[in-house]
């Protein structure tokens, strides 16, 4: 079958199987392969991007239903400016260290400052409930997404 | 990699339409709404329909509302919308309780009130939920006939419902009779299936009588999720600590849990009776009316 869906901005068709999974789809097909893939089974939150402006697990999605939607992604994330605060918080409180959870953090964090600019650290730890960090701690990174909150400068 | 076997795909453009493709294939058709119960069996080859019928598109099947002294759950609302009703979590307070556990947000952004109830997974928190309060499903057939459900009848068996192979659930009815309703679960870890879990809704007189009760049991195996003669004996009795610790004795007795790797059944026997107290103390303290 075909479909048609709208990735960071940009059109585009492709010839799929109703089985392909939209996680696979960005990452083989589109060359997107800053959304990671991990648990295969939506419990490690690896592939959230964002579809229709909400973060989703792309493990979980297929490609079909994602046909018409507005899908955006780590890729999607830079401005014309440079990179998202969230981006640079991620880097100055050092709220990485393997990377795997990384661009599903950023993804699930910016959306979280889009609707909540100013979250506490519970809202913090339960917005990123879905995605699962086995170096940091968490530390790092709810302290990142404080920084970027109070700007994300350096 | 995880990749279901063959289907064929399609999105649904009406409810008539999503029906008569049901009615088509039959028992190899599914509906597929947020998919998060549904792909993942289909991944491990524990589901492999034909024929997968797509309604997101279906926006008469979303939203929630207050009519005719009834809250209306359209089956497509996400779990994250629910809990963004403020009116729905101000009016029946269980529904939210439950919704904060279910899963994780992303998870919430995509999973369905109805798609939930339709698993029929014998862990679920929302069965439990819509149980004690009673609650009604809408089933709509292939001759656009709508016929009512009580969730009380809803669930067949782990993973069987009473909707037909050529009935799509359209909406969950839950009439506003409690004035206080909570649930309580206890899981390993944030978001995981429940190792068990109650729910409660009552309706206090101004006394501190009990006018009526629902008490709903996740994952321990109560006969469609309901703790009957526990809501049987409280009933009439006023409230207070010793009513509802016999409802929690009542309601662990008569419960039938299995040993899994969440735990063995004396523990999840004992969860039975101790969250069903604490979910009847939670609801009771919302009525508002003094109580203990």
């Amino acid at each position: 079958m075909e479909v048609t869906l709208t990735v960071n901005g940009r059109e585009h068709t492709r010839e799929i199987e109703p089985r392909l999974l939209l996680v696979h789809l960005l990452r083989d097909d589109l060359g997107l392969t800053g959304t990671h893939w991990g648990c295969d089974t939506s419990n490690c939150g690896a592939c959230v991007v964002w579809m229709d402006e909400l973060p989703v697990k792309s493990c979980t999605v297929l490609a079909a239903m994602a046909g018409g939607r507005r899908v955006r992604t780590v890729e999607g994330l830079e401005g014309p400016s440079g990179l998202d605060p969230v981006q640079t918080s991620f880097i100055a409180c050092h709220g990485l260290q393997c990377g795997f959870c990384t661009p599903a953090m950023l993804m699930t964090a910016r959306w979280l400052l889009d609707h909540d600019p100013d979250p506490s650290e519970d809202d913090i730890r339960e917005a990123v409930s879905g995605v699962t960090c086995r170096c940091t701690g968490y530390e790092n990174i709810v302290r990142a997404i404080r920084h970027a909150a109070a700007g994300g400068s350096p | 990699m995880q990749v279901p076997a063959q289907f064929e795909y399609r999105r649904a453009t009406s409810v008539q339409d999503a029906v008569a493709l049901l009615a088509r294939y039959g028992s190899e058709s599914r509906v597929v709404a947020g998919g998060h119960s549904l792909i993942p069996m289909m991944k491990l080859r524990l589901a492999q329909p034909e024929l997968l019928v797509d309604i997101n598109d279906l926006a008469e099947l979303g939203g929630v509302r207050v009519v005719d002294g009834e809250l209306r759950l359209g089956a497509l609302l996400r779990h994250a919308e629910l809990l963004a009703c403020a009116e729905a979590g101000e009016r029946v307070p269980v529904l939210h309780d439950a919704e904060r556990v279910i899963a994780d947000p992303a998870v919430r952004n995509r999973g369905t009130v109805g798609g939930s109830v339709c698993q029929a997974d014998p862990s679920e928190d929302l069965s439990a939920a819509f149980c004690a309060l009673r609650a009604v499903a809408v089933v709509r057939g292939t001759d656009g006939h709508e016929r009512e459900v009580p969730m009380r009848a809803f669930f067949r068996g782990p993973y069987e419902t009473a909707v037909g192979p050529a009935e799509l659930l359209v909406e969950l009815r839950v009439s506003l009779w409690s004035t206080g309703s909570a649930y309580v679960k206890v899981d390993r870890r944030s978001g995981d299936w429940a190792v068990a879990a109650a729910a409660a809704a009552l309706r206090l007189e101004p006394d501190g009588t009990v006018a009526d009760v629902g008490i709903g049991l996740t994952a321990v195996g109560a006969r469609g999720f309901v703790a009957a003669e526990a809501e049987d004996d409280l009933r009439g009795r006023a409230a207070g600590v010793d009513a509802f610790a016999r409802a929690g004795r009542l309601a662990a007795a008569h419960c039938a849990p299995v040993a899994d790797q969440r735990g063995p059944v004396d523990y999840k026997r004992h969860l039975a009776g101790e969250l069903t107290v604490r979910a009847l103390a939670r609801a009771a303290d919302r009525t508002g009316v003094p109580w203990r």
